[in-house]
C-alpha cells in the first residue's frame, strides 16, 4: 500500500470525473454543503442519516449498507473516491467505514472540499443520477475497529493516540471549540494516551503532510512501533483521519479506530480517567 | 445519538450563557462579507483548535474558553488573522482579508 493507492490529488480527480468505474462520493455532516455545490457526478452520503443505525449507537447493519450503496449506484468493484468538508473528517470516517465493510478500492481526495474551493475549481448544483446496483458488502472487519473493553485493556499495553485538541485532551474543553460545550460526561483523557491532534497531520489547505513529516510527528510523540495502536477522538471521525495517516499512509500494522471515542469512554462507570486541569 | 463534529449554521444567532465564552464575528473582503471562507481558531501556543466555514453573511462562531486565541481566515479571496484575549460572554472579531 502506498500513498498513491489511497490518496488522489485534485488534478487527478478533475481528469477522472467521467472515468467508468470511478465514483465520487461527498460525505458531510452538513448535508446542505452538497446542495450548494458538489463535484460534478458525485453522489452524497449523509454521515448520520445514511451511516448510523439511528436507534442503537452503531453502524447500519450489512443489509442496510448494501441497500444504501446499491441505491447510490456503487458497485463492489468500483473505485470510490471520498471527499468532504471539515478537512475530510467525515470522508476519512467513511473511508474507514467502507473498509470495515470490505470495499476493495477506496481513495480520499487529498484536501477535500476545502482545497477544491480554495483553488476555485468547478462545483455544480446539478443532481447526480446513477443506475442502481446490487452491492455486496463483506462481514465487518473488526481488525480495524476497536470497542470499549479492548480500549480499557489497552491502557499501558498499546499505543493510545488521542487526536483531539490539547484543551479537550487536558479536560479544559468537552468538545471542539466550534460546538456548544453542553455535554454531560467527564472531561479528560485515557491514562497513558499520547496527544497528537489530528490537525498536526494536515496542512492548512487540508491536504495530508508528507510521509516523512508524518513519521517524524508520531515518532516524536512517542508512538511505539512495537505495539498495536488505537486512535480515538470525541465521536470517531477525527480519529479516522489519524487512522488513515497511520495505517494507510505510513503502513503501520494493527491500527484500530475507536469510534465510541470520548463520548463513550468519558461516560463509562469505573474506568480510569486522567485530567490535567 | 450525540451531535457530530460538524459546525452548526454560522449565520444563526445563539443565546450565550454567562459561563460561556463565545468568539464570533465576520470575514470581510473590501468591506463585503465573504461566505465559505475557512476560519480557524488557534490556542495560545498556536495549536489548531477548531475550524468553520463562514455562512452566507460571512459570520463565524466558536465556543471557546477565556484566554489568548488567534483567529485565522483562509479563502480564495485572501487571508486574515487577528489575536485576541477572550473573556466570558461574547467576543467580537472582524477579519479583513488581504
Amino acid at each position: 500500500m502506498s500513498r498513491s493507492d489511497v490518496l488522489v490529488s485534485a488534478d487527478w480527480a478533475e481528469q477522472n470525473l467521467n472515468t467508468p468505474g470511478v465514483v465520487f462520493v461527498e460525505v458531510d455532516e452538513d448535508v446542505s454543503a452538497y446542495d450548494k455545490g458538489h463535484i460534478a457526478g458525485a453522489v452524497r452520503v449523509d454521515w448520520k442519516a445514511d451511516l448510523q443505525d439511528g436507534t442503537r449507537r452503531d453502524f447500519v447493519n450489512k443489509e442496510r449498507f448494501e441497500k444504501l450503496l446499491s441505491a447510490k449506484g456503487i458497485s463492489s468493484d468500483d473505485t470510490v473516491v471520498l471527499y468532504g468538508g471539515n478537512n475530510n473528517w467525515f470522508a476519512a470516517y467513511a473511508y474507514w467505514y467502507f473498509k470495515v465493510y470490505g470495499h476493495g478500492d477506496v481513495k480520499l481526495l487529498d484536501g477535500g472540499r476545502k482545497k477544491w474551493e480554495l483553488e476555485s475549481r468547478d462545483l455544480t448544483e446539478e443532481a447526480t443520477s446513477r443506475p442502481a446496483t446490487q452491492y455486496k458488502a463483506k462481514e465487518q472487519d473488526t481488525a480495524i475497529r476497536a470497542f470499549r473493553d479492548e480500549v480499557v485493556e489497552a491502557i499501558n499495553t498499546q499505543n493510545l493516540v488521542d487526536v483531539r485538541s490539547p484543551d479537550e485532551f487536558s479536560g479544559k474543553l468537552l468538545a471542539p471549540a466550534h460546538l456548544p460545550q453542553e455535554q454531560s460526561q467527564v472531561a479528560g483523557h485515557i491514562p497513558g494516551a499520547i496527544n497528537v491532534p489530528w490537525s498536526q497531520a494536515a496542512n492548512e489547505d487540508g491536504t495530508f503532510k508528507s510521509d516523512e513529516e508524518l513519521a517524524k510527528l508520531y515518532g516524536a510523540a512517542g508512538l511505539d512501533d512495537g505495539k498495536d495502536t488505537i486512535a480515538y477522538c470525541r465521536i470517531g471521525e477525527r480519529s479516522s483521519h489519524t487512522w488513515f495517516a497511520l495505517r494507510e499512509l505510513l503502513g503501520k500494522k494493527n491500527v484500530k479506530n475507536y469510534d465510541g471515542s470520548w463520548t463513550e469512554y468519558g461516560s463509562l462507570v469505573g474506568v480510569p480517567v486522567q485530567k490535567d486541569v | 445519538m450525540t451531535a457530530g463534529c460538524g459546525a452548526p449554521d454560522q449565520d444563526q444567532d445563539v443565546a450565550v450563557g454567562s459561563k460561556e465564552t463565545v468568539i464570533e464575528g465576520k470575514v470581510l473582503s473590501g468591506g463585503e462579507p465573504v461566505s465559505s471562507a475557512y476560519v480557524r481558531l488557534l490556542d495560545a501556543s498556536g495549536e489548531f483548535t477548531a475550524e468553520v466555514p463562514t455562512g452566507g453573511s460571512g459570520n463565524f462562531r466558536f465556543f471557546a474558553a477565556p484566554g489568548a486565541w488567534t483567529v485565522r481566515a483562509l479563502s480564495s479571496a485572501g487571508t486574515g488573522e487577528k489575536k485576541l484575549t477572550a473573556s466570558a460572554g461574547r467576543n467580537d472579531v472582524t477579519l479583513e482579508l488581504v
